[in-house]
């Protein structure tokens, strides 16, 4: 038969007796604790795996590179920690630890690859971003191989915000509305269109370039320009903004539509003073995010305009070089002046994109704080 | 101005004395206008997104008239011969978007399961910003990283696979890698090296969207697990993962066909060799999207039309993939799928 003091059995293990039960009152007892064992396990673990890939790696496995030893040096980890987590813990919590070593571990890996991105194209690009004129000047009658204090990204630059200007025009009112329709208006319609919308958030962009250089340029005998480009953007775009939209629309209260409607606010008024104003900074960072997707497309002027040298203002004739097609020509040239231009235009890209990525989390926080 | 319908059917309506006031059913005209026009608006966007893959398979009509079935089983891309066909090409993109599978899959899970089950709240918020950048993060730059950065490391590592699971077909290289003085051109531009590359994009997508489905696992059912006396492990295992398998399949295969539509990564590091080839580690290959992209400037208007076949070939596949991931994620989200 079991007394009470021998149900009691935890607090005497942790100190004295008559201390115990007030504590449990006043705070919930800690499930997880990291011991000290813990961290020798892990730290010892950690550094005889690493000395121990170290000596072998170039004699024993005949191995080179630094990608190897780290892939080594986890496997070896995850053995050495494995066996010495054996000896005091039980099956289950062996297996717990180092699935969170594996997750912990890849998490980083991914987050690495992501910094080593974008540390090394704004790394590469500084050379190439510390001439002035690499801002000011275009590229025409300056020939891939000149030298940085020739020539500049000017024309990329105009090229890329006109092209996302006329996209933006476009595909802004029609992404609304699509997202409109999808969420307050509805119909027999409704179902069939968010699910070809979601499908076309995944277009590839190439497919986006070739229709409209199918339509417009050879059906109806468009010039190759900027405007083919922003219309072939503005296909890519349209989902994002649907979708991203409907889904800020759709968490917009309903108790907000329906007071709207009680005051006798008809359908039309009640999207257009109530529920889009609430959804504004979650509409603001659709169509942010769709401008990130259009500006970094590289495919879609490739084929819809071609590069040039020379700025152009007008999207309407002429091709017109942006960005990501600055990058992309020079990379292919090989010649290492080029591809340093290239890297300078990156970094610009980049800087653009990162711009517009911290103005869409300054909206997002903005929201959370109303609600 | 059309929300003066409002006030003025309240002044008509006004009720007077003794009769009840009519009530109006239906909507008011600025109600259908709005109707109509967001109506017309989706629909509209319904047409065009939807005569993409219509004017893609009209231009793709004399190319199957021209080739036939011989389209689909030729592997030459060699249009001064005439011949023509996508069976190395197809072959490419499906090997490609395997690797940046099989690479980004994994760590996409890893990451989601670390934002919702490990991360600390304010770490977590970091982290999901961090994967929104990776997304928002333009694939051309990722093209440069991969070329420049990842091949020069990654060689390494293909060699020491060819070296220890060479008789494996897929890693077998035709050089000998354990040479004093390996022949290092023999393991860059590579269906591998190009994969790795191509998973970068892959990995935001898939995670973003398996955090979602994992963050709604119920609360009940997590607590119930640990009070089971479950690991954190056993909670993933027996709760997290069963609840979003929908997310888990759907993601993947949304990011499969992101990873077979990309473009100017494959076309920035592969060098073309038009092969039907299983040995992903060795230099060469090619995939639709990267062959329309490296073809077009200087293509006639027949062999135009046979890269349009080519597009019209993608676009069958990628839409097929993303409308099952799409019709997958959101039975997930309504919970049906778990129920199994």
């Amino acid at each position: 038969m079991t007394t009470f003091s021998d149900l009691d059995l935890e607090p005497r293990e942790e100190g004295p007796v008559e201390e115990a039960p007030e504590r449990v009152t006043r705070r919930p007892r800690r499930v997880r604790r990291t011991t000290f064992d813990d961290y020798l396990e892990l730290g010892g673990s950690f550094l005889s795996s690493g000395a121990l890939v170290g000596v072998l790696y170039g004699h024993v496995f005949n191995m080179s590179g630094v990608l190897g030893f780290l892939v080594l040096w986890y496997f070896a980890f995850m053995v050495i920690f494995g066996l010495t987590l054996k000896i005091t813990n039980p099956n289950p919590l062996v297996v717990d630890k180092l699935v969170q070593a594996t997750i912990f571990v890849a998490s980083a890996v991914v987050i690495a690859a992501l910094l080593s991105a974008l540390i090394f194209v704004v790394v590469k690009g500084l050379h190439a971003l510390g001439h002035l004129n690499f801002f000011t000047h275009n590229m025409a009658g300056v020939s891939p191989t000149a030298p940085l204090s020739q020539g500049g990204i000017f024309h990329a630059i105009v090229g890329t915000l006109v092209e996302i200007s006329v996209a933006v025009a476009i595909s802004l009112p029609l992404g609304l509305m699509t997202a409109v329709f999808l969420s307050e208006v509805g119909g027999k319609w409704s179902n069939l269109v968010r699910t070809v919308v979601e499908a076309m958030t995944a277009l590839p962009e190439i497919l986006a370039g070739l229709f409209v250089y199918v339509v417009m340029i050879v059906y109806f005998g468009f010039p190759r320009s900027g405007f083919a480009v922003s219309v072939a953007m503005s296909v890519t775009m349209v989902p994002i903004i649907a979708r991203t939209g409907e889904v800020s629309l759709r968490i917009v209260p309903n108790g907000l539509r329906e007071a709207s409607n009680a005051l006798g606010g008809s359908e039309w008024r009640t999207t257009w003073k109530v529920v889009l104003p609430s959804a504004r900074a979650g509409l603001a960072t659709a169509l942010i995010l769709a401008i990130a997707r259009g500006i970094g497309e590289t495919a879609i002027p490739l084929i819809c305009s071609g590069a040039s040298s020379f700025t152009n203002f007008n999207p309407f004739a002429n091709p017109m070089n942006s960005l990501p097609l600055f990058i992309l020509t020079g990379f292919q040239t090989g010649q290492s002046v080029a591809i340093e231009r290239a890297f300078g235009a990156g970094t610009v890209l980049l800087v653009l994109i990162l711009g517009l990525f911290v103005l869409t989390r300054f909206l997002a926080r903005d929201r959370k704080v109303k609600r | 101005m059309s929300g003066a319908g409002a006030p003025q059917l309240l002044e008509e309506d006004r009720p007077t004395r003794g009769k009840p006031r009519t009530i109006e059913r239906g909507l008011s005209r600025s109600d259908r206008v709005f109707r109509g026009s967001s109506t017309g608006v989706g629909i509209f966007v319904l047409v065009v997104t939807g005569s993409i893959g219509l004017f893609l398979g009209l231009q793709s009509i004399p190319t199957f008239r021209h080739y036939g079935f011989s389209f689909f089983t030729q592997t030459n891309w060699q249009p001064e011969r005439d011949q023509i066909g996508i069976a190395a090409v197809l072959v490419g993109t499906v090997e490609v978007a395997l690797v940046a599978i099989c690479v980004g899959i994994p760590l996409a899970m890893s990451l989601a399961l670390f934002i919702t089950e490990y991360a600390p709240r304010k770490l977590k918020s970091w982290m999901v910003s961090a994967v929104d950048l990776m997304a928002a993060v333009p694939s051309i730059l990722y093209g440069l990283w991969g070329f420049f950065l990842l091949q020069p490391h990654a060689k390494y590592l293909a060699r020491w696979l060819s070296q220890y699971l060479g008789w494996i077909p897929i890693f077998k290289v035709s050089t000998d890698p354990n040479a004093a003085v390996w022949q290092q051109s023999a393991y860059t531009s590579s269906v591998f090296i190009t994969g790795i590359a191509v998973s970068m994009m892959v990995i935001p997508l898939a995670c973003a969207v398996m955090r979602g489905v994992f963050d709604e696992t119920p609360m009940g059912e997590r607590e119930a697990a640990l009070a089971l006396s479950g690991t954190r492990f056993g909670v993933i295992r027996t709760v997290v993962l069963p609840f979003g398998r929908g997310g888990i399949i759907g993601g993947s295969m949304l990011a499969l066909g992101r990873a077979l539509g990309e473009t100017i990564v494959v076309l920035m590091i592969i060098s073309p060799a038009y092969d039907i080839k299983i040995r992903i580690l060795e230099a060469g290959g090619q995939t639709i999207s990267a062959l329309i992209a490296g073809n077009f400037g200087n293509a006639t208007s027949a062999q135009l039309s046979a890269l349009l076949t080519a597009g019209f070939v993608l676009f069958v596949i990628t839409l097929g993939v993303n409308f099952f991931a799409a019709t997958v994620i959101r039975k997930s989200r309504s919970g049906a799928l778990t129920e199994i």
